[in-house]
């Protein structure tokens, strides 16, 4: 079964596309990072997931099922939405009362335990609430409803590090206690880095590329060698991105296969510089500029 | 999510609770002794042609401090409730959500954003209704005593429940006004999604239907009763006229039609115009000249001209069907407004 599947999926604000053809599956079981740059369409996605928002084009179904259709849908799904909202003027006690009025399947044992973890008196107004504290809040709301899929939209942007690691911590735990799938997206690649095993690279409002965080490692490579056009490349291998000085090319290419031609030196790419490689070629493609070779005199 | 709407509201709740609990005590105090009043005075006891004990029992009462200002409390608070309804209760209810970014929160647990809606509209909604038609019914009831003498002959500034003013401070049509400023604030709320703005645009519309309202749709409901009567000397209060006397009015008293809504009443001449000039010679000239005839003279003659007097009202006996279609409009009003809450929140915010 697939935690989100996405067909052509598009939402226009106006007449400006926040997301444009977007077509990806994410199998369920996972922790998928949703990764772009600001404005790339992340909260867009993710918002039509949960149903917040209807797509202008295409269709996306989350565990099977049209987002927001009814109270069984919006009982598998958990949202933790940017800046992490909460009712300002309810305290904390109020805040698991309102999980547990308005979710049958609420673990109020889970939420109470967790809420007495968080080292914070019940009868404090959320809107006192360090950033970090909040955060937690929301998420105690999200996982005691026991959802199959919990998706969250920049979570941790606004925490300090310190804050920003048990978030994240914690979200593994509850993970692995529990087996829920969970998208989560940041702007930045080292936040995932830590807890996703499948990654979406989101930007200029279209999917760059989608999959296995392994699988992603093993198919790109940075080939370093003499000043050679990419044209001039197998085409088995996909350039992404190519810059080069006046003898030196260095390329990162996506290919399957092995690159066993000896002229290249070949290099492990680690998960932010391919990213980066995306999010270069995505604006680059945006600006109507094609990575192509110079000829540099 | 009973609990969620009321948990929201508590705040507003409770003070309009305590507003209403101390206006209530008010009129709990000083309602009997107004009840022993009524029952001492000359109009209890009257059963025909009681406007003069009327009259008499109402200026008694204006007379008294806290009677007239207590009336004019309750009416003042009744015709602001529905402001204050649309404005706290109805603008905040979506466009905080929205403003604060909670209603991602409030939209994602397993309640869908229509049963959210329907059950916080329900719910305020029926409350509004149930404040308005509460501080109605105990006002009708103080106020019975000065309504009932108000009817016959109004007098010491209180005046019939017919009248313009005072028609929406009694019976079923308060109700109607409060649905119709809940619904209109939590749509312009929804509209608007800042809470600030939508409270200003929610006062506004309210205000402007409140006064538009019974100056141009109320009067046109059922269209009024036309009554003719003959003009005697005796009944003519005075005239007025142009410098050069080609435009003369007369004024007589109103024929005496208890309890009812009066429009005009014109005292005009066997043509059907209101313009009675020429004068008969017996009257005095417009420049103070003129034949030199007493007031009582002209009168004589003015009434020998067979001036007849023409009023337009509604009769008393329309009071409640006035009730009931104002009441029904508001309403009708609220349910369509609601019905555009629902609509907008599900395209609009998706």
């Amino acid at each position: 079964m697939t935690a989100l599947h996405a067909s052509g999926l598009g939402k226009r604000y106006r007449q400006r596309w926040a997301l444009s053809d977007c077509s990806l599956q994410i199998p369920e079981g996972r922790v998928a990072g949703l990764v772009g740059p600001n404005g790339a369409g992340k909260t867009t996605l993710l918002h039509l997931a949960v149903g917040l928002l209807t797509p202008d084009a295409g269709a996306v179904t989350v565990l099977d099922g049209q987002p927001a259709s009814g109270p069984d849908q919006l009982a598998k799904v958990g949202f933790v939405a940017q800046d992490t909202p909460v009712y300002a003027g309810l305290s904390v006690a109020d805040h698991l009362r309102f999980g547990a009025r308005l979710n049958p399947g609420w673990d109020a044992a889970y939420a109470a335990a967790r809420v007495a973890r968080l080292d914070v008196d019940p009868g404090q107004r959320a809107g006192k609430l360090s950033g970090g504290q909040r955060a937690q809040l929301a998420l105690t709301l999200a996982l005691a409803k026991r959802p199959r899929l919990l998706i969250l939209d920049e979570p941790v942007a606004s925490l300090d590090p310190l804050a920003r690691r048990e978030f994240l911590q914690d979200l593994m735990e509850a993970v692995a206690e529990w087996e829920v799938s969970v998208i989560l997206s940041s702007h930045l690649v080292n936040d995932l880095e830590r807890v996703c095993d499948y990654l979406v690279v989101l930007a200029a409002s279209r999917v760059q590329i989608a999959g296995d965080v392994d699988a992603l490692i093993a198919s790109h490579h940075r080939l370093i060698g003499p000043r050679r056009d990419p044209a001039s490349l197998p085409s088995d291998q996909q350039v992404i991105q190519a810059s080069h000085t006046d003898r030196q090319s260095t390329l990162i290419v996506q290919s399957r296969h092995p690159v066993l031609d000896p002229a290249w030196t070949v290099e492990q790419l680690n998960l932010e510089d391919l990213v980066l490689a995306y999010m270069s070629q995505a604006s680059d493609a945006a600006r109507g500029r094609r990575p192509v070779l110079e000829v540099q005199r | 999510m009973i609990w969620l709407t009321w948990r929201q509201a508590r705040t507003q709740a409770v003070v309009m609770a305590a507003i209403l609990a101390v206006f209530g005590l008010v009129l709990l105090i000083t309602g009997p002794h107004l009840v022993t009043l009524y029952r001492d005075s000359t109009f209890a006891a009257c059963h025909r042609d009681c406007a003069t004990d009327a009259g008499n029992f109402l200026n008694q009462l204006a007379s008294k401090p806290p009677y007239h200002l207590v009336y004019l409390l309750g009416a003042l608070l009744i015709v602001l409730l529905p402001a204050v309804i649309g404005l706290f209760w109805g603008a905040p209810l979506v466009a905080r959500e929205l403003e604060s970014g909670t209603f991602r929160l409030a939209w994602n647990q397993t309640v869908t954003r229509e049963r959210w809606l329907a059950v916080k509209l329900g719910v305020l909604g029926l409350a509004s209704m149930a404040i308005a038609g509460l501080l109605s019914l105990i006002l009708g009831w103080w106020a019975s005593p000065i309504d009932q003498a108000a009817d016959i002959q109004g007098a010491g500034g209180f005046q019939s429940r017919f009248f313009t003013v005072d028609f929406g401070t009694r019976g079923i049509a308060p109700i109607g006004y409060a649905a119709f400023a809940f619904a209109l604030g939590v749509l312009v709320g929804l509209m608007v999604r800042r809470t600030v703005p939508a409270m200003g645009i929610t006062l506004a519309v309210i205000i402007a239907v409140q006064i538009a309202f019974p100056l141009v749709i109320r009067p046109n409901l059922i269209s009024p009763v036309r009554s003719t009567s003959v003009v005697t000397a005796a009944a003519i209060d005075g005239l007025s006229s142009n410098q050069n006397g080609t435009l003369v009015q007369v004024q007589a008293q109103s024929p005496n039609i208890p309890g009812a809504w009066v429009y005009s009443s014109d005292v005009v001449n066997q043509a059907g115009s209101a313009n009675l000039a020429p004068l008969p010679s017996t009257c005095p000239g417009p420049n103070g000249g003129g034949n030199g005839g007493g007031p009582q003279e002209c009168f004589q003659a003015l009434a020998a001209e067979h001036l007849k007097q023409v009023t337009v009202y509604q009769p008393t006996n329309r009071y409640w069907t006035f009730q009931a279609l104002e009441f029904g409009i508001y309403l009708t009003a609220a349910i369509l407004l609601a019905w555009a809450c629902f609509w907008w929140t599900r395209r609009r915010l998706s």
